[in-house]
């Protein structure tokens, strides 16, 4: 068997293996619904309430990728601002630590009463999805060969030729890492923020869905968000795999296929 | 073995007096280096491992400030930066730009327009064999392209002066013969001065007009060598001439580190 159809079927047979499992403990046992569907059931669920979680999914990738956007911004923007200044680093990078180490999950009330929900919400998608992208862009920019900094030096490159022609492009895989690690993180800020909202009554997302199905005991509809969540953290981290791939196939190592 | 300095031209270029460097860990790399590059002259600078060559090499291009002593360009356009050219003993080149932007970066950081000077940039990489690789990226090249790559970003700027630090150390013995011919030919052909610093004899001696042999650290000038021989090509490698400069050169270079530090010969 090729090392490429084994690598599909191999989890294809572990996945097989489970649902078979799990469905065959449901109905031996004859588990009710309410404390755990089958499988079977969970996949009606998902399409019978097709509208509704279509609709909680949008929103909750919307937030996910606003949450990753800002991110974006806010980590490169802040780690530039690092590089081209030591002492704004200095001043401002124990406080990106301490935002980063306190658990998001601890936060989201907090700011659920200080901000409108969806801004809250936002925050939270964007507080946890920010740093990776900051620290790993950081460690880029101070990475740069010193030989070709000499060489700009020589060249008489100015400040903001050695950021934008040298230092940014040279920093792009430990950017784009960090930012792959940002996209799971954000959709893990938004459902965080999500739940906490939901426990507050309001909020449209699938963690919402998630919160409320619970309350009203609709565990298989539970499980479906729960399905349609994961599938969107796999779509988000396999088109950001895939912008990395784009973006560094030319010249990155990592990037790189070889024969062997 | 010391030969008195007679080459053809003896118009300075740019002359070190009394150059002294100490690093921020205290390890004094110059010590007292006196030197004067000629206008069109191939300078090799020759010495031991760690013996100070790059760091005045370094100091020439303007990468490095002298603790002591004194820089002097001659020459009315003596402080343009960019009549400079240096080659780093890696190829250093940016591996995310093609060998056309990379050669492009000198005048592009001069903020030149690309599709006004991409005809002198591809006449340099026409100089160094690299016509067809304009669109290649670095890691597609083999290490001896990857420094005609450098040298070709070097030329671009046709700078008066082209400081070489052992460009070719890390290639092997075929491709370094291959671009000791090219660089002769090119230095010819642009008529510009190259100072090469080396540790090996032979490249040394089948390249240049003139070694400067330099002490163990801190460096200072032990001797000096003209080659005088016409012709550089495969008859030269293998004539006796050279074999007899290279033992002069060996000989001074031996006697260079064997010389005490702070007391120069």
């Amino acid at each position: 068997m090729s090392e490429r159809a084994l690598r599909i079927l191999a989890p294809a047979a572990v996945l097989a293996l489970g649902l078979v499992g799990w469905d065959l403990v449901v109905r031996v046992n004859g588990i009710p619904p309410y404390i755990l569907p089958g499988p079977l059931l969970v996949l009606s669920t998902l399409v019978q309430d097709w509208s509704i979680l279509w609709s909680s999914l949008l929103a909750t990738v919307l937030t996910t990728f606003e949450g990753l956007l800002l991110a974006v911004v806010g980590g490169v923007g802040l780690a530039v601002l690092f590089n081209q200044s030591r002492m704004i680093e200095h001043s401002l990078y124990p406080y990106a630590v301490i935002l980063q180490v306190t658990p998001v999950v601890a936060i989201a009330p907090l700011l659920l009463i200080y901000l409108p929900q969806q801004a809250a919400v936002l925050a939270c998608a964007w507080i946890v999805a920010f740093f990776p992208v900051l620290a790993n862009t950081t460690l880029g920019l101070n990475s740069v060969d010193h030989n070709l900094s000499d060489l700009f030096r020589l060249y008489g490159a100015s400040r903001w030729q050695v950021l934008w022609e040298l230092k940014l492009p040279a920093a792009q895989p430990q950017m784009l890492a960090g930012i792959k690690i940002a996209g799971g993180l954000s959709l893990i800020g938004a459902v965080v923020a999500e739940i906490a909202a939901g426990s507050a009554g309001a909020g449209s997302g699938l963690a919402y869905r998630i919160a409320e199905s619970g309350y009203r005991l609709n565990i298989p509809r539970m499980f479906a968000a729960l399905l349609l969540l994961s599938l969107t953290g796999i779509v988000i981290f396999a088109l950001l795999s895939w912008l990395t791939q784009l973006a560094l196939r030319r010249w990155h190592e990592s990037a790189i296929t070889r024969d062997a | 073995m010391t030969v008195p300095p007679t080459g053809s031209s003896t118009d300075p270029i740019v002359s070190l007096r009394g150059v002294g460097k100490t690093f921020g860990t205290g390890t004094l790399a110059l010590d007292g280096l006196d030197l004067e590059v000629r206008r069109g002259e191939f300078l090799s600078l020759l010495g031991p491992s760690g013996c100070g060559k790059s760091t005045a090499l370094r100091i020439l291009a303007g990468l490095s400030e002298p603790s002591r002593g004194s820089v002097t360009w001659h020459g009315a356009d003596a402080h343009d930066r960019r009549s400079i050219g240096f080659v780093f003993q890696e190829p250093t080149l940016m591996p995310w730009a093609s060998v056309f932007d990379n050669v492009w970066l000198p005048l592009k950081l001069a903020h030149a327009d690309k599709a006004a000077v991409a005809p002198r940039v591809m006449e340099t990489l026409s100089r160094v064999g690299l016509t067809e690789f304009a669109g290649a990226y670095p890691r597609e090249l083999s290490g001896g392209m990857r420094m005609r790559v450098s040298i070709a970003r070097a030329l671009v700027t046709a700078p008066r002066i082209l400081l070489m630090d052992e460009p070719f150390a890390a290639l092997d013995e075929i491709t370094r013969f291959k671009l000791n011919d090219d660089l002769v030919a090119l230095w010819r052909e642009l008529q510009t001065t190259v100072v090469f610093v080396t540790h090996s004899v032979f490249e040394s001696v089948y390249l240049s007009q003139r070694i400067v042999v330099m002490t163990n650290r801190p460096g200072r000038v032990s001797s000096e060598l003209l080659i005088d021989a016409p012709a550089r090509d495969q008859r030269f490698r293998t004539s006796a001439d050279y074999a007899a400069f290279c033992r002069l050169a060996s000989d001074a270079l031996g006697a260079a580190m064997r010389t005490e530090p702070g007391r120069a010969a």
